[in-house]
Order: structure tokens, then C-alpha cells, then sequence
């Protein structure tokens, strides 16, 4: 459905990306995982518009969609919900995510999304007429994983949804974040720091390391790879 | 409904206005004018809160927009008024603004294009560079006076014309904000990163805000060239720009209200301080510096918006 070719970043002179190629398939959960600066955040952010390759290209259900401009990537059906959540903290739950479905026109159906998110995270629903900055953190990542659900896309990136959320909400989310993958059969791109937890719920894994690819498999395989428990589990 | 019922709002503020300019010779002069400077500090603050409050890029060159619009206005009525021989004619006024406001636009479209990849103190800086430019342009523009100003103006501005646009103005900018469309403006402020990851086209948004800000500007520019007759680059100094952005801070970035309350209450101080003489611009800066302190949000907080108080006053008379 994906497909990243040899994809180069630079920022100013610094070569963040030096040829990253990953692929994805329909419906699965794939992680991508590295350590801090290693380019993970990089690559999802090309692949969304946000950051101009330098070279390479990305391919999205055939249609070549290197370098097009963020809010036409989004109509194509690629939504992102951003590393640190991000959500707009002066607009209202609600407003928020009538954000997320900014590009659409079909009220029932939006309606029909906003529902679908409330069922996944009733928290929200408690919340909806309150400023999204007013919410806990993993409120917010709730928030920001709901407002992307609202473009309704067909491949779902999510970059880092553990990041600075109490240990016991990022299992909750981690669980939604499968539940939505098997309800609405989602393609989702996860970027993780946390892979332990990621391989526990990905399909296939790549493991990247200062720009560079170092590891791919199935996320099962990656899990029992030496090199990658001693470098990302922790174990030595 | 609640569309409905604001276009009703609008309507009866541009009769009263209408009827007020009937009466408009037996208000004292000196009166009449704070009156109108009120309505075109309005016009001002509001346009420039759609903007520095909404949108979130900061601006100080609104004076620049102001003058464009003011030469303009000024240019296109004395062309106006001697093909037509006639200086009242009702339609000279209204043709002379929209020419301000439109060539203001355009000049707000030239600035924002390249400026607005800028953030913040950047943009700000450049704004404020830009709105010298334009003062020092008409400056060595001899057939605008130069340095000495643009003379004979028709005074063509009355009650009327300033507080519907006024009403108009205040009108468009509450429906904008609250319609999904608008949403995007504050989208965009709120968190630019995420709002472009939704589809939104940052850029554009911008770019809109800039124009239509600039466009207003324009008018209320014309609008003060047909009320004083005489206009020189000197009144459209960053001076100018700066008093329209402590209005916005004021009243509260992103509060169309709070604005318009800063807007009257800032142009009606230093007058009312008058008695105290010389004293008048210290006690003047050091309220503002006391208002700062004690509401750095400004008098109105962020979230009040107009819809909602009408709304709130409708319940309140329901209920009672």
C-alpha cells in the first residue's frame, strides 16, 4: 500500500535520512523503531508532506506522492497523529476533532467517525465541550489519535503515542490502537520508542539506526533478534 | 437561526447608525470626532485581531495597509469628484473605499507571500519593516504631496458610513470565526504542525487572514482620509501601527469583543486625561502597564466570543 524507496532528509548540511526503504502492507500494524535521532520522526513526516525528501520517493497505492504538499497528501487518505500530541489547546474537544475531518463534506459520516472514536475512548465524550489543553496527557493522545481517525484515512501514522503518558494509559492505548487496526481493518504506521510494547502489537518491524535501515522482520522475529534485546529491550 | 438573527443585529446597528448621522451636526464637534476615531480604531483593531489574535502572526505594519487605503480613497474621490462635479455624490465615498481597501489588499497579498514563512518576532519585524517602507514611499511620491501631505479631501465621512462599516466589519469577522471555515484560523494558531497534518493549507490560511486584514485596514483608512481631509505620511508612522496593537493585546488576542471594548476605551482615555495635562501619557502608558499585569490575557480571555454573549443574554431573558 506504501512504499518508501531509498528516501534521503537533509536538514541544512546534516544528512538525517541517508536512504530509509520500508513498504506496508493493507492492514497491518508496522513499527518502526530506533533510538532518539535515528530518523524515525523524519521518515513519517516525509512520507506526510511535513519535511521535503531530497531524494528518493514515496509511493502511496501507486500514485507517486513524494514532495506533494501536506494537505494533499492528507485528501489521499494519510493522516498522522504527531509526536507530543499536538492538539489545538484553545479549541474544544468537539472542535477538535471537527479539525480532523476539516477536508470532508459528508456530515453523517463524519458523525458517524466522531462516534466511532467516542466508542473507543468514552473519555472523550465526558470531555467534549472542554479546551483540549485543559486535558491529561493521554487525554491528549486519545484526542490526537481520534482527530487523525477523523480525516477517515486509509494508513494511520502514529509517531511516538507513549511519549510523556503514565505507563498505565499507554497499555490502554497501545489495546485501542490494535482494537482500531481490527475493527476498521486500519493500516497504521507506528513510531515507537517503547519497543517492547510495539512488537508486542506490530505485524512487521524495521529498526533504524542514524539514518540508516538496520533491522526488518516480522515484529515476532525482531522481538527474539539478540541484537535488538540488547540494544532496545534493555537486555544484555 | 442564529445567523438570522445576527444579520438582524447587523441591520438594525446600520439604520441607527443612519438615523444617528441625521443628528450628526447638533453632536458637539469635539465629541463627534473621538465618535468616529472610535469606529475607525474599531475597524482597525478588529481587522488586526483577525490576524495577531486569530490566525496568530504577528504583525505591525497594519499603519502601512491604513495609508495605502488612505491615499488611495483620497486619490480615487478627488478623481471622482472633478470628472463628476459633484463632491456629495452618495457613491463617491463607498467606490473611494473599496479602491483603498482592494489596493491595500493587494499590498497585504505582496507582503504575505513572501513574509509569512516567518514566525513570530521575524514576521513582526518585517511587517514593521514593510510599513516604514510604504510611509517612506508616499513620502517622495510628489503627486501625493510628499512629506506635506494630501490636501482638499471631500469630507465625505459622517456617522453613517463609519458604523456600518463597523457593523459590517464585526459581523463578516464573528461569522468567519465561528464558521468551520474560520475554525481553520485558529487551527492554524493553536498548533501549525498539527493543523496542516489535518489537510489544512497553513499557508493559505495565512495568506487570507493577511489579505482580508490588510482590505479592512484599507477602508478604515479612507475612512479617516474623508473624515480629516488632510493626510501626510507623518500619521501613519509605526506609532499608529503600535497603538492598533496594544488595542488588540488589550482587549485580548482572539476576542472580538475585548477588542472593540480596548478599541473605545484606549481612544477615549488619553481625551478624557486631558485635564490632567501633562501627566496625560504617563498615567496613560502606566495603565496599560497595570492592565498587562493584572490581565496579561487581556480584559476579555481568549475564549469570549460575541456569539456566545448574545446567546447567554437570549437564555438569561428566557429563564427570567
Amino acid at each position: 500500500m506504501l512504499h518508501v524507496e531509498n528516501l534521503q532528509v537533509k536538514y541544512g548540511a546534516i544528512a538525517a535520512l541517508k536512504g530509509i526503504s520500508i513498504s506496508i502492507e493493507r492492514g497491518k500494524i508496522v513499527t518502526l523503531l530506533g533510538t532518539n535521532g535515528a530518523g524515525k520522526t523524519t521518515t513519517l513526516r516525509t512520507i506526510s508532506g511535513l519535511v521535503k525528501a531530497s531524494g528518493g520517493c514515496v509511493r502511496f497505492e501507486g500514485k507517486d506522492i513524494t514532495n506533494h504538499p501536506c494537505h494533499e497528501i492528507v485528501a489521499l487518505g494519510i493522516a498522522q497523529s504527531p509526536e507530543g500530541r499536538m492538539i489545538f489547546s484553545n479549541l474544544t474537544v468537539k472542535e477538535n476533532l471537527e479539525m480532523g475531518a476539516y477536508l470532508r463534506k459528508d456530515k453523517m459520516e463524519i458523525q458517524k467517525d466522531m462516534d466511532f472514536a467516542f466508542s473507543i475512548f468514552p473519555r472523550l465524550k465526558e470531555r467534549l465541550k472542554q479546551p483540549g489543553g485543559t486535558l491529561s496527557g493521554g487525554e491528549q493522545q486519545m484526542l490526537a489519535i481520534s482527530r487523525a481517525l477523523m480525516t477517515r484515512p486509509r494508513l494511520l501514522m502514529l509517531d511516538e503515542p507513549s511519549l510523556g503518558i503514565a505507563p498505565i494509559l499507554v497499555k490502554t492505548i497501545f489495546e485501542k490502537v490494535v482494537e482500531i487496526n481490527r475493527e476498521l481493518g486500519m493500516t497504521i504506521l507506528l513510531v515507537e520508542q517503547n519497543a517492547h510494547l510495539a512488537l508486542q502489537i506490530a505485524h512487521f518491524a524495521y529498526v533504524i539506526e542514524t539514518g540508516h535501515l538496520a533491522i526488518q522482520g516480522n515484529a515476532a522475529d525482531i522481538a527474539r533478534n539478540e541484537d535488538v534485546r540488547r540494544a532496545y529491550l534493555g537486555e544484555t | 437561526m442564529k445567523s438570522n438573527s445576527s444579520k438582524l443585529y447587523l441591520l438594525a446597528a446600520i439604520m441607527v447608525s443612519l438615523l444617528v448621522s441625521f443628528f450628526q451636526d447638533q453632536i458637539n464637534p469635539y465629541y463627534f470626532q473621538i465618535v468616529i476615531y472610535i469606529g475607525i480604531n474599531i475597524i482597525l483593531a478588529t481587522s488586526l485581531n483577525l490576524i495577531n489574535g486569530f490566525a496568530g502572526q504577528f504583525s505591525l505594519g497594519h499603519a502601512g495597509f491604513m495609508s495605502i487605503g488612505a491615499y488611495t480613497a483620497a486619490v480615487a474621490s478627488s478623481m471622482l469628484h472633478v470628472s463628476s462635479g459633484n463632491p456629495t455624490g452618495f457613491l463617491v465615498l463607498p467606490v473611494a473605499l473599496l479602491l483603498g481597501g482592494a489596493v491595500a489588499a493587494l499590498a497585504g497579498l505582496l507582503v504575505g507571500i513572501p513574509t509569512l514563512r516567518l514566525k513570530g518576532d521575524y514576521l513582526a519585524i518585517t511587517t514593521l519593516g514593510f510599513g516604514e517602507i510604504i510611509r517612506v514611499v508616499i513620502q517622495n511620491l510628489n503627486f501625493l504631496g510628499g512629506p506635506r501631505g494630501f490636501i482638499g479631501i471631500p469630507k465625505l465621512t459622517n456617522f453613517f458610513w463609519v458604523f456600518s462599516v463597523v457593523s459590517i466589519v464585526v459581523f463578516v469577522i464573528s461569522n468567519l470565526i465561528n464558521s468551520t471555515y474560520g475554525k481553520g484560523f485558529l487551527a492554524v494558531r493553536d498548533d501549525e504542525i498539527a493543523a496542516q497534518a489535518m489537510g489544512i493549507n497553513t499557508t493559505k490560511y495565512k495568506v487570507v487572514a493577511f489579505i482580508t486584514g490588510a482590505f479592512i485596514a484599507g477602508i478604515a483608512g479612507g475612512l479617516y482620509a474623508h473624515f480629516v481631509s488632510y493626510i501626510n505620511p507623518q500619521q501613519f508612522s509605526f506609532i499608529k501601527s503600535i497603538e492598533i496593537v496594544v488595542m488588540v493585546v488589550v482587549g485580548g488576542m482572539g476576542s472580538t469583543a475585548g477588542v472593540i471594548f480596548a478599541a473605545v476605551v484606549l481612544t477615549i482615555l488619553p481625551e478624557a486625561l486631558r485635564t490632567v495635562a501633562q501627566y496625560r501619557m504617563v498615567i496613560y502608558s502606566l495603565l496599560l502597564v497595570i492592565i498587562m499585569i493584572t490581565r496579561p490575557q487581556g480584559l476579555f480571555g481568549k475564549r469570549f466570543n460575541l456569539g456566545r454573549f448574545f446567546s447567554a443574554l437570549r437564555k438569561l431573558r428566557v429563564s427570567s
